[in-house]
């Protein structure tokens, strides 16, 4: 009987009384967090790529004559969409809800795949015209950009189904939480790149 | 401390009550990953009104001047990116000691200098070349 209880209070002497407020008990979501801000460094680079060579367009089709602008309001509702679906997961996931959690992970890459589909009939749309990467700079660097961003989604959703079966399978763990959060960060930060591909590559490409 | 020990000795928990409550609010927290009902509505109505408003611009051509056009589309994308950190994103000064907000604003520099730079040097290359050809003038886009 007084082993445990002198244990107990060698352990509170020794390790418990830790009186900061805020130190990060865990640096995952900070690495997580700062592995986007290198991403984010990609997309700059893209970014910058097309911008200097957007006008380039070597005597072929431009960005008026290809972007249909409907299409890509569309895809951009159903990232829109997936990000509040994403947030919805989150908030089940804050009330230990499994189910609810696994169902709006479900419509969440319901949307991601919607988007996805819309970007490859796309493609595959300008392709067919003859308006492939090897087009001209302008397609070189916009299959570049908004093709990374289309890989990112795709690789978003694999991890998506990942931690669903995850979830399914050892409920919301405190090391699934902290992976749910960290997808979060991922689709959310992937919805920020794509508000600038549509305002610069397709609005601003329309208006050039 | 694990969890898996907080849990299968009670008595430990009654007497740590509260650490075990700082420990396991620091591990739900997660950084503040996770908002409010009312802050991703929020986010999501304003998104829409500023995704809507520059697409209709630009489709219905609503505006005589391109210029007045693309400034406006940029600005809203602007601030559709600021509503994204804040509502979606959560970032704050505090999450994280302040070091993801160190973070984004050291992103934020060399993503200007890496954007701004490269249009800069690469437009007056451009200027600075020698004259065009005959032949090339008649190639060009």
């Amino acid at each position: 009987m007084s082993t445990p209880s002198h244990t107990l209070s060698g352990a509170l002497s020794d390790r418990f009384l830790v009186r900061e407020p805020h130190h990060p008990e865990n640096g995952t979501l900070l690495g997580f967090w700062l592995y986007l801000m290198s991403d984010c460094l990609i997309f700059a680079v893209l970014f910058a790529m097309y911008g200097v060579v957007g006008g380039n367009y070597a005597a072929g089709p431009g960005p008026a004559d290809l972007f249909d602008l409907k299409l890509i309001a569309v895809a951009t509702a159903m990232l829109l969409l997936s990000s509040i679906t994403y947030g919805f997961a989150m908030l089940e996931m804050a009330r230990d809800r499994v189910g609810p959690t696994l169902l709006w992970l479900g419509i969440t890459g319901l949307f991601g795949l919607a988007f996805l589909g819309i970007e490859l009939y796309e493609f595959s749309h300008l392709i067919h015209l003859g308006a492939g990467p090897q087009r001209s700079a302008f397609l070189s660097a916009f299959f570049a950009l908004v093709g990374t961003h289309g890989l990112h989604v795709a690789f978003g959703i694999v991890w998506l189904v990942t931690l669903m079966l995850q979830v399914r399978q050892r409920g919301l763990t405190t090391s699934n939480r902290r992976r749910l959060a960290c997808l979060s960060l991922f689709w959310h930060f992937l919805d920020v790149i794509w508000i600038g591909v549509f305002t610069f590559v397709y609005l601003m490409g329309v208006l050039r | 401390m694990s969890t898996s020990d907080t849990l299968t000795n009670p008595s430990h928990l009654d007497a740590h009550g509260e650490d075990t409550r700082h420990v396991h609010g620091h591990d739900d927290g997660l950084g503040a990953a996770h908002g409010t009902f009312k802050g991703y509505l929020t986010g999501f109505l304003l998104s829409v009104v500023l995704t809507a408003i520059p697409f209709w611009l630009v489709m219905g051509e609503v505006l005589p001047s391109k210029t007045l056009t693309v400034v406006l589309v940029l600005a809203f994308g602007g601030v559709q990116v600021l509503v994204h950190m804040v509502y979606f994103l959560h970032l704050n000064t505090r999450s994280e000691g302040g070091w993801n907000m160190l973070a984004l604003i050291f992103t934020l520099i060399l993503v200007v200098i890496t954007f701004a730079g490269s249009l800069w040097v690469m437009y007056h290359l451009n200027d600075n070349m020698m004259p065009l050809t005959v032949h090339e003038a008649r190639n060009l886009p």
